[in-house]
């Protein structure tokens, strides 16, 4: 771990000392590294994800276009490296934008006025090192519990994921340091809704179906993504994903696979390509009768499902064509919870073990 | 009318009325109607333009003279709404038998019949004011008038005979004054004075630009003295009278024109009285007409008339002389805009003259930009100037306008919303001198909408604007230069601080090296980060 943090600090030191050199030369100092817009995303057909591609930027501090940025990207680095990594601590991305925050003397120039520009600067830092923010030491809120037969230790303390009650383990915003001391599991279920994940606890599915429960409020976070792909390359544990039957579900369950564009420079560390999604298809809304649970489309919604169906990794995939297709023709979705009012226990003793004993998912 | 044979009698009875009832309506009792027709319809506008009247009368009556014009403009209070206005001139004064019927007679003057440019046309305006002054006050005007110091100053006080349009003394007599030689002319009217973009201060303000060998001394109600000073002692290069241009004129002017002719001959009267008219120009003339040259022109008909009149829009005769016109000129008109206007940048553009319908003209701009006397986002200001002489109402309806409307100024570096004025810290000044300018009525407030008119005006504007653009750019490229190195200058101490955290370098080292960079030319800093200008994270 100590050797960890010192290639940190010295690739952060590195990119100091060559700035330093080209003040020295009197070169106009810059930082060059993969461009992040939306221009040199690319999908790798090779590794199904989503990739930067080679275009290389530069931002220089004598150009007034860049030069705040410049100023930024040296300020945030500083203080990771002086305050974050020297220490050994954490710290939050909204803690490391009030570390950056003040007004550059003589002027009313905030070098940060908001929390994305902090945010910004640490995500380019990532691709300027070539490290992950879990190794820059800088963590995001938590927002997902885990239960089910696996044991792990966790900054020294070894927990018990079967024996922690209705909560279950709280995951951390960093997972790369998580060590699995034992696994008694035949796969895991990821799901969109806390509300579900609660439901199946509560029924004991993972014990009676011995399985590892995961979910994150909304849109998963850098840290489960990355523990779910651990658990999988690691524990090649099958994953299957359970969202809600709209868009924006089956988005959560794109980017687990596929990755993001915000984070196509990590996808290498975040995606999971064998990865299943379970449900709720459109097909289970005929199969499981949920039909009069449909909520109707807003446009936004509408425009969301063009987008997604025209995204390069679905174009081609004639199953979630169909799957496109059909929820076009009802313009409407179903949440996961519909299942509950075919009965409270249903979805954990009907409608999960049926698919996942049908092998009814979809890739 | 419908004929009826059935009442003959009632007829003739009716048309026998009529002609009782129909007479000679005097030009007085025309314009005591018709008021608004020659700028008196407020009593805002009725003291401005008395004041122009008189003012324009003094300008040309020095100009006549070859002096220097030294004016003094004085309106004081007479009670509610009415004021006495006086107007006091060096110019060659008016010999004692004139003087009524110059003052008190309207369309009685000197000017209406030459093809000179001078600022008054019709020998309306300050007769027009006087007539005027007596409907609402009931005074008679008061004129002071010296030749020469040889001779005695005359004062009248005049009325007009409205019926008549005569002039009517009421008294006579033979004073003392101090000049030499002079006219001062005092009209009490009713009026209203103000201030503001149509106010005689305005008024006289853009005089003195037009006008910079001017000297004019102005005492306002509020008995504030202004003090316009002469700026050159160029006196303006005197107008040429010329001859009509076949091309200028009306068939009713013709017709005119051969009944007071003194030439004996059709042909010696073409070649005579106009301009550009050669004997084989004549010949052509008459040829196409199909008349004999020796006809007596007195004794033509109005058809024979009306033959020269479409032969003569069938030859090809050359464009009037145009060395009539009297431009201000650059220099000068820098020179006025300066003295009156206080901006950042000016510039100025004299068009050599054009022709329209025969009549020539020529345009001159100038343009007055930046500074803190304009407000940045608001439209930009306009003045006008006909023959040297202000234009203040009905901007809107005035070829000028028009003209600033219709060039793209975004070309110029300011900035400009379809279908209006350009907005900026502006003011453009446009003048068109012709022997005749074209207005839209006789209150003489706005060009009408020459073709040949408004092209000029717009060749001369973009002329003008080119010279904008150039300062425009130059000026925001240097501005924008020194906020770049200031902002530099304030983020050198940061980055250094941060630098030397991150690589363990000395922060004085730093900030030194950085400074002197940052010394030696940013212009060499940017070139060097130019070809690889992309910033690495700029998201669509």
């Amino acid at each position: 771990m100590v050797k960890q943090k010192s290639k940190s600090s010295q690739k952060l030191e590195e990119l100091g000392s060559k700035i330093v050199s080209d003040i020295e030369k009197s070169k106009n100092p810059v930082i060059k590294f993969p461009l992040r817009n939306l221009s040199n995303i690319v999908f790798d057909k090779k590794t199904k994800t989503l990739k930067l591609g080679d275009k290389i930027g530069s931002r220089s501090f004598f150009n007034v276009a860049h030069s705040k940025k410049f100023l930024q990207t040296v300020e945030v680095a500083s203080i990771l490296k002086k305050e974050l990594l020297e220490s050994g601590k954490h710290e939050h991305l909204r803690g490391v934008f009030y570390m950056t925050k003040r007004t550059i003397p003589g002027t009313n120039v905030n070098i940060v006025d908001e929390q994305i520009e902090s945010d910004d600067i640490i995500e380019d830092l990532e691709v300027i090192t070539g490290l992950s923010r879990e190794q820059l030491h800088v963590s995001a809120n938590k927002m997902g519990s885990m239960v089910g037969n696996i044991v792990l230790k966790d900054s020294g303390d070894t927990i018990d994921c079967s024996r922690l009650g209705r909560g279950g383990y709280s995951i951390p915003s960093i997972t790369d340091e998580l060590e699995f001391k034992k696994i008694n599991a035949k796969y895991i279920l990821y799901m969109e809704k806390a509300a579900i994940f609660e439901r199946l606890n509560e029924d004991k599915f993972w014990q009676k179906n011995n399985c590892i429960l995961v979910t994150s409020q909304g849109q998963t976070t850098r840290g489960i993504r990355r523990l779910l792909q651990r658990l999988s390359e690691e524990k090649d544990l099958p994953i299957y994903v359970l969202v809600d039957n709209d868009p924006w579900g089956w988005y959560i369950y794109s980017v687990i696979r596929y990755g993001s564009i915000a984070l196509a420079h990590a996808s290498e560390r975040l995606t999971i390509p064998g990865v299943k999604f379970l449900g709720v298809s459109c097909d289970d809304i005929i199969k499981y009768d949920l039909k009069k649970h449909l909520i109707k489309f807003n446009e936004q919604d509408i425009k969301r499902l063009k987008q997604i169906s025209e995204y390069e990794w679905f174009r081609d995939n004639k199953e979630w064509q169909r799957q496109f297709e059909m929820m076009k023709k009802n313009n409407a979705k179903v949440e996961i919870q519909a299942l509950s009012a075919r009965g409270i226990s249903f979805i954990s003793e009907k409608y999960l073990p049926e698919k996942i004993k049908n092998k009814d998912f979809l890739e | 009318m419908a004929k009826s044979k059935d009442q003959p009698k009632l007829e003739l009875i009716k048309a026998e009325e009529l002609a009782q009832q129909q007479r000679e309506i005097s030009v007085a009792a025309f314009f005591e109607k018709n008021r608004h027709l020659l700028g008196f319809d407020s009593p805002v506008k009725a003291l401005a333009t008395a004041v122009k009247e008189m003012v324009d009368n003094s300008l040309d009556a020095a100009e006549e003279m070859k002096v220097l014009p030294n004016i003094i403009v004085q309106i004081k209070e007479a009670g509610e709404n009415r004021y006495i206005v006086s107007v006091e001139d060096n110019g060659p004064g008016i010999v004692k038998e004139q003087i009524p019927r110059v003052f008190a007679k309207l369309l009685y003057g000197s000017k209406f019949y030459r093809w000179q440019m001078q600022r008054g046309q019709q020998g309306l305006g300050v007769s027009a004011s006087i007539l005027y002054g007596q409907l609402t006050t009931g005074k008679p005007a008061r004129i002071t008038s010296r030749i020469s110091p040889k001779k005695p100053t005359h004062y009248y006080e005049l009325h007009i005979d409205i019926a008549k349009n005569e002039p009517e003394i009421v008294v006579d007599k033979e004073i003392e004054w101090i000049k030499d030689h002079g006219t001062k002319v005092e009209i009490e009217l009713e009026g209203k004075y103000q201030k503001g973009r149509l106010s005689v201060d305005e008024y006289l303000k853009q005089t003195a630009i037009a006008n910079p060998h001017l000297n004019l001394v102005y005492i306002n109600p509020l008995k504030e003295k202004v003090e316009f000073k002469r700026v050159t002692n160029e006196l303006p290069k005197e107008p040429k009278e010329i001859k009509p241009h076949p091309y200028g004129i009306e068939l009713g002017i013709l017709i005119r024109m051969m009944r007071n002719t003194e030439s004996r001959n059709l042909r010696s009267f073409l070649t005579n009285g106009f301009s550009r008219v050669s004997n084989a120009v004549a010949d052509e003339i008459i040829n196409k007409a199909g008349l004999k040259p020796d006809l007596k022109p007195k004794e033509i008909s109005t058809q024979d008339a009306d033959k020269i009149f479409k032969a003569i829009q069938q030859t090809k005769i050359m464009s009037p002389p145009t060395d009539c016109l009297s431009q201000i000129g650059e220099e000068l008109l820098l020179k006025g805009l300066k003295k009156e206007i206080n901006a950042e940048f000016y510039a100025a553009v004299s068009r050599s003259p054009e022709v329209y319908r025969g009549i020539p003209f020529s345009i001159e701009v100038a343009v007055a930009y930046g500074g803190n006397n304009f407000p940045p986002d608001e439209l930009i200001k306009i003045i006008r100037f006909a023959n040297k002489v202000p234009l203040i109402y009905q901007q809107s309806a005035c070829a000028i306008t028009r003209s600033v409307i219709n060039t793209d100024w975004k070309n110029y570096g300011l900035q400009q919303s379809k279908g209006a004025l350009p907005t900026g810290p502006t003011l453009i000044a446009v003048h068109i001198a012709s022997v005749w300018v074209p207005f839209t009525s006789e209150s003489k407030e706005a060009i009408a909408h020459y073709d040949e008119i408004i092209k000029e005006i717009k060749l001369a504007l973009q002329e003008c604007g080119r010279k904008l653009l150039g300062y425009i750019r130059k000026n925001v490229r240097a501005k924008e230069a020194k906020e770049r190195v200031s902002l530099f200058e304030k983020y050198i101490p940061e980055l250094a601080n941060s630098l030397s955290k991150l690589s363990g370098k000395k922060k004085e080292l730093i900030v030194t090296l950085l400074n002197k960079m940052l010394k030696k030319g940013l212009p060499e800093l940017m070139a060097q980060a130019n070809g690889e200008n992309q910033d690495g994270k700029t998201k669509e």
